[in-house]
């Protein structure tokens, strides 16, 4: 596939730091794109601020970079204005989660017809690696010097709770898996939720010890464990492995297609 | 008919097709209104979760080329400051109506005030260019939410209308203008191929013309610094004609903008100061004073930033004193008196207390 195709290629050299996972999920996106056989034109990219929120300006669609946290209600605007178009919104943890936390669960709620693909490093990395609100309990960060002693959120529980209708976590590490989920998630009429576990080797990695970028990528193979595989074993035995998988894909009104049909209705009212 | 009514009719006639709000007294009427209107026309409501998201799903759909809005109150008008300035410099036209209340904090929800004169200006942060425009009565409501929209549309700046409680709530009847009797200015659309847009270039009117999303330009939008075509910038030249061309547009256009309304000044040896709904007290307490022989007139400024500058030094060199009566410690006379430049003596009336200011209290004063 011609990643060419879709990349600003004047853009480049990007910005992110040797190691980092995000140009993997970049690449996961730009196959599911290829795939759906979607044009650049009717593509909005749409992101926060934060790291992960760099990649809208390496792609050659309408790309919108908004303030921290808030890119769900700039996308919810844009599809709400033309709902023909095809928003994806690009978050960090930190973004989609902190600050931004609100507007994801009302997203979520309303079902509205976004994807939203979350880069989870469990840590602030354009800041300098302060703790995030998926640092796992007990590991560090340039403000959890002795160990963060809060509880993390789990990104797909929270998205499934809050009513998404598509849900699903992938790695970078099973990059080819990432951009099926992410394919998935673009089709699906709804707001659809892909959280991908990805490596700030130079912040997370090395306020925890985690090694090389390539030892992080490996720690995404031993650590997760597939929903398949899951399903077959007791929770004793699966532990503390993260499921990675598509957890959730279920029908529901879709918010843009309800407003058509209010707009319909009313409009034969008289 | 309501100024809260007004405003939403205004909205309508200028063109809306999307509002996005949080409800808060005293500006809840406006998104009732529309939630009914908007579907009918085949436009787009949306209650969203706060006012902040409000702020961003405005300027989302006006990226796309709807004409957009939301409206608040003081709290509300607070939490949107920082997309406010994001619409300032990625130059995203969209219409703020803040209907003011009491402040600071959850202050005084049902009761008037003009406390947000200098936040309207300076709530978001860096130097950034918005219009804001303060109407003292329902008809000019209306006339000034058109306003605002074709404001935004020409300039691409968010354009504040700056409405109080009292402006929101009055009843008064008014016939509203015939479609075709409004003017409605839209924003300029890029005359060139989209591998030749400059989303951002430097024209000769400092206006750069403006794609909607999804029109074939696939342009780049962010609200950092950035160059021509859209992109982040570092570089000093580049980052300086930026900020210096986004706050140009509005002191380039300060004559076409700033609009004044004047009454009895042709002889007057006092001028009184007054906007919103202050300046209705002010109409009738210069009445009042005349009857009493007392030369005095009205300066009311309709758009209050930019600020009229001129029209107060004018006004300072004729006038002995300057009476400033306002619902906040003294915001506007403060700005009066840096135009005024020593040249006469400039006098603040304020009132915090939730009560509007009475004719009688600005006819005590002038007789002072
Ligand atoms: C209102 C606001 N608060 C704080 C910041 C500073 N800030 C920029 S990025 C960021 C965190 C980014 O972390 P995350 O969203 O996890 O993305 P990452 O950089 O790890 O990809 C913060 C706190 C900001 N830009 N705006
Ligand atoms: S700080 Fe971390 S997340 Fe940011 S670019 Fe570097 S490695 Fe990637």
């Amino acid at each position: 596939m011609d990643y060419n195709k879709y990349l600003r290629q004047d853009k480049f050299p990007h910005i992110w730091c040797e190691g980092c996972g995000n140009g993997i999920v970049l690449k996961a996106i730009l196959r599911a794109i290829d795939r759906i056989g979607l044009s650049k034109d009717e593509i909005v990219m749409v992101s926060g601020i934060g790291c992960s929120s760099r990649t809208p300006g390496y792609c050659d669609f309408n790309t919108l970079h908004t303030t921290h946290g808030r890119a769900l209600t700039f996308a919810t605007g844009v599809k709400m204005a033309d709902p023909k178009l095809t928003v994806i919104v690009v978050m960090g943890d930190g973004d989609a989660t902190a600050i931004g936390g609100n507007h994801f669960i009302h997203a979520a709620r309303r079902n509205i017809d976004l994807t939203a693909i979350i880069f989870n490093n469990y840590i602030y990395g354009m800041t300098g690696g302060q703790y995030s609100p998926t640092t796992p309990f007990g590991m560090h960060g340039s403000t959890a010097p002795y160990g963060s002693i809060e509880h993390p959120f789990d990104i797909s529980a929270l998205a499934q709770a809050a009513g998404s209708t598509f849900v699903a976590r992938g790695t970078v590490y099973h990059a080819l898996l990432l951009d099926k989920f992410i394919e998935r998630a673009i089709r699906k009429k709804g707001f659809s939720v892909v959280e991908a576990l990805t490596p700030c080797p130079i912040m997370y990695g090395k306020w925890n010890r985690m090694g090389t970028a390539s030892n992080m990528l490996k720690w995404y193979q031993g650590n997760t464990i597939s929903l398949k595989a899951a399903s077959t074993i007791s929770p004793e035995q699966r532990g503390e492995k993260i499921v990675t998988g598509v957890l959730v894909d279920i029908e529901k009104p879709e918010y843009t297609e309800e407003y058509n049909k209010l707009i319909e209705r009313v409009q034969n009212m008289g | 008919m309501q100024g809260n009514e007004a405003c939403a009719e205004g909205a309508l006639a200028a063109g809306l097709s999307f509002f996005a709000g949080y409800p808060i007294t005293p500006s809840s009427e406006i998104a009732e209104i529309l939630s009914q209107r908007l579907p009918r026309i085949g436009g787009r409501f949306i209650q969203m979760e706060d006012e902040i998201a409000s702020m961003g799903a405005v300027i989302g759909a006006s990226l796309v080329g709807v004409k957009a809005m939301t409206a608040t109150s003081g709290p509300g008008f607070s939490l949107k400051q920082e997309n406010i300035g994001y619409a300032a410099i990625a130059e995203i036209p969209c219409v703020i109506v803040n209907v003011m209340r009491g402040g600071p904090s959850t202050g005084l929800p049902t009761l008037p005030s003009q406390g947000d004169v200098m936040q309207a200006r300076w709530g978001s942060h860096g130097d950034h260019p918005v219009i804001v425009l303060a109407p003292y009565s329902v008809r000019e409501t209306f006339e000034l939410t058109v306003r605002a929209f074709n404001l935004a549309e020409q300039y691409r700046v968010p354009v504040i209308l700056l409405m109080d409680e009292i402006v929101g709530h009055v009843n008064e009847k008014v016939r509203l203008p015939h479609p075709s009797e409004i003017e409605i200015i839209d924003r300029q659309k890029p005359m060139v191929s989209p591998e030749d847009y400059l989303p951002y270039c430097q024209t000769e009117d400092d206006i750069p013309p403006m794609a909607n999303f999804g029109e074939g330009y696939r342009y780049h939008v962010t609200g950092l610094c950035h160059d021509e075509t859209g992109f982040p910038t570092n570089d000093p030249a580049k980052i300086n004609s930026l900020l210096r061309r986004i706050n140009r547009k509005i002191e380039r256009y300060r004559d076409d903008i700033i609009e004044v309304a004047e009454l009895e000044l042709g002889d007057a040896e006092i001028g009184v100061v007054a906007y919103g709904s202050t300046a209705r007290s002010a109409r009738r307490a210069v009445i009042m004073a005349r009857e009493e022989g007392i030369k005095v007139g009205l300066l009311r400024p309709v758009t209050l930033w930019p600020f009229p500058e001129e029209q107060v030094t004018k006004l300072a060199d004729q006038v002995k004193r300057i009476i400033v009566p306002e619902m906040n410690l003294g915001q506007v006379a403060q700005l009066v008196k840096c135009s005024a430049e020593g040249k006469t003596k400039v006098v603040p009336l304020t009132r915090v207390d939730g009560e509007p200011i009475s004719p009688q209290q600005i006819l005590d004063l002038l007789k002072k």
